[in-house]
């Protein structure tokens, strides 16, 4: 048993023939909001995949709950939520929810519990494609919760969100932290940075920071975590020079 | 592989079509006008007799094989396929899903189509009505597993769409429907006795013209049933948990 949720080692991952991720490596703990902050196209979809098993690597070890990634053991403990929301459009949301219960193995109750849990209890009866973008987005985050997984891999989740329902997911989260389970978010908007008890900045497929939002702050003088976020690409670039 | 996931995977895929009311108007409606057309347009019984039954299986195949190609596609596409990978769902109990779905919806497809055409139409079967059904059943199943393995080739439905007429056309032309196999020239008959359609079409020609189940009826039903297994063998492949 390792002390860490998700241990990457070396991770270098290439598609289409060019280098996205070059040699990354970082721990996550048990128990905590990791946020992954970076520009879209810096490869924080592409790591993530590589976190839940379904991306090809070409070097590098991911362990997972202290398994290599994608692990058939790992299929009932890792709850992912891609960008784009992955539910039968032709569905309702209680009928999505049910399969997947079924496929998880997970009680036909969690359905119910998860729709709750992402505030989407209304709107069971709706057929997916009905639904806003926002709802669905809820619908998709939702499936990820069936069967109270151990870690939870939710890209870009927030989303096309109101400020309202933001602070309520954000807040789901940490009540989520709080019952032991590991998040890994990634966001490319600032403001929600300040929300994780850690942050991974990344940058053109590297890690440019890995802290707390206080110690980066410190660190680097900035009010906000935008300016922390510009300086630490300063800073690096000095070093380079 | 589980029972229970793949019970509750072709629960799922009917429940879809059962909220596609028009799909499945159309996966029954369309081969019965079909058979009303071809009746009519034969307008002599006996050449509906030797063209009806060989509809009857190639109706359920079409079909299957489009429906299927595009639902997968649209798998892949909308990222259900990604997610349902990362779970313990195994890839044939998508398959299976899908088949044993499918499977049944064109049992009622072709339940329909030869109610009609054996009442109403007047086709005359030597054989047994159970055999043509468990037949077109068979040739169903191989719909789905040849359009299950279409869509790995599709990007995009506009392609999967086109797979249609690329699998099945040439497969019709050469299945003995329009010249017999045994009047082709060599390559072309090589390459129909490799094709399954053709061994379909001949089962149901024999079983228009014979009462009881005879050895060709049942070395070609083997054939085509062959083939479907492969068909999802070979699609079950091209489901990778892991892609770049």
């Amino acid at each position: 048993m390792t002390n860490y949720a998700i241990e990457v080692r070396d991770l270098r991952v290439a598609r289409g023939g060019r280098a996205v991720l070059h040699d990354l490596t970082f721990e996550v703990p048990h128990g905590s909001v990791v946020g992954l902050l970076g520009p879209s196209g810096c490869g924080k979809t592409t790591l993530m995949r590589a976190v839940v098993g379904v991306q090809i690597v070409q070097s590098g070890t991911v362990t997972v709950l202290g398994r290599p990634a994608g692990h058939r053991d790992l299929r009932r403990r890792v709850g992912y939520a891609t960008q784009s929301p992955a539910v039968y459009a032709d569905l309702t949301v209680r009928e999505n929810l049910r399969y997947f219960a079924a496929v998880l193995g997970a009680d036909r109750g969690d359905a119910d519990r998860v729709a709750e849990e992402v505030g989407l209890g209304g709107a069971r009866d709706q057929v997916a494609a009905s639904l806003s973008g926002g709802q669905l987005n809820r619908a998709s985050l939702a499936v990820a919760l069936l069967g109270r997984p151990e870690l939870l891999v939710f890209d870009e989740p927030t989303v096309g969100l109101d400020p309202v329902l933001r602070g309520e997911l954000w807040e789901l989260f940490h009540e989520l932290a709080g019952r032991g389970t590991t998040l890994l978010v990634s966001s490319h908007v600032m403001d929600e940075a300040a929300r994780c008890e850690r942050l991974l900045l990344m940058r053109e497929g590297l890690i440019i920071a890995d802290d707390t939002p206080d110690a980066l702050r410190e660190r680097t003088g900035a009010d906000d975590l935008e300016q922390a976020f510009l300086k630490v690409i300063e800073q690096r670039g000095k070093v380079a020079a | 592989m589980s029972p229970a996931i793949t019970l509750a995977t072709a629960r799922r895929i009917l429940t879809q079509l059962r909220h596609d009311h028009r799909t499945l108007g159309l996966i029954v409606g369309v081969p019965t006008l079909l058979m009303i057309l071809l009746r009519y347009v034969l307008d002599r019984p006996q050449a509906f007799d030797r063209y009806g039954p060989m509809l009857l299986a190639i109706f359920p195949f079409t079909v299957m094989f489009i429906v299927t190609s595009i639902a997968t596609l649209r798998e892949r596409t909308s990222g259900t396929l990604e997610r349902l990978m990362t779970m313990p769902l195994g890839r044939l109990d998508l398959l299976l899903g899908y088949a044993l779905a499918f499977g049944l919806t064109a049992l009622v497809q072709v339940g329909v189509v030869s109610a009609v055409a054996l009442t109403w139409l007047g086709l005359d079967l030597r054989g047994s009505v159970w055999t043509l059904l468990a037949l077109t059943l068979f040739a169903a199943l191989l719909g789905v597993a040849l359009g299950l393995l279409a869509s790995a080739f599709a990007r995009t439905e506009f392609q999967a769409v086109q797979f249609m007429p690329a699998f099945v056309l040439p497969q019709l032309l050469l299945a003995g429907l329009f010249v017999p196999r045994d009047q082709m020239s060599t390559a072309l008959r090589w390459i129909a006795d490799a094709l399954p359609l053709s061994y379909l079409v001949e089962a149901m020609r024999e079983l228009t013209g014979q009462a009881g189940l005879t050895g060709t009826l049942l070395r070609d039903t083997a054939v085509v049933a062959g083939c479907t297994v492969l068909g999802l063998l070979l699609g079950a492949a091209t489901l990778r948990r892991r892609t770049p």
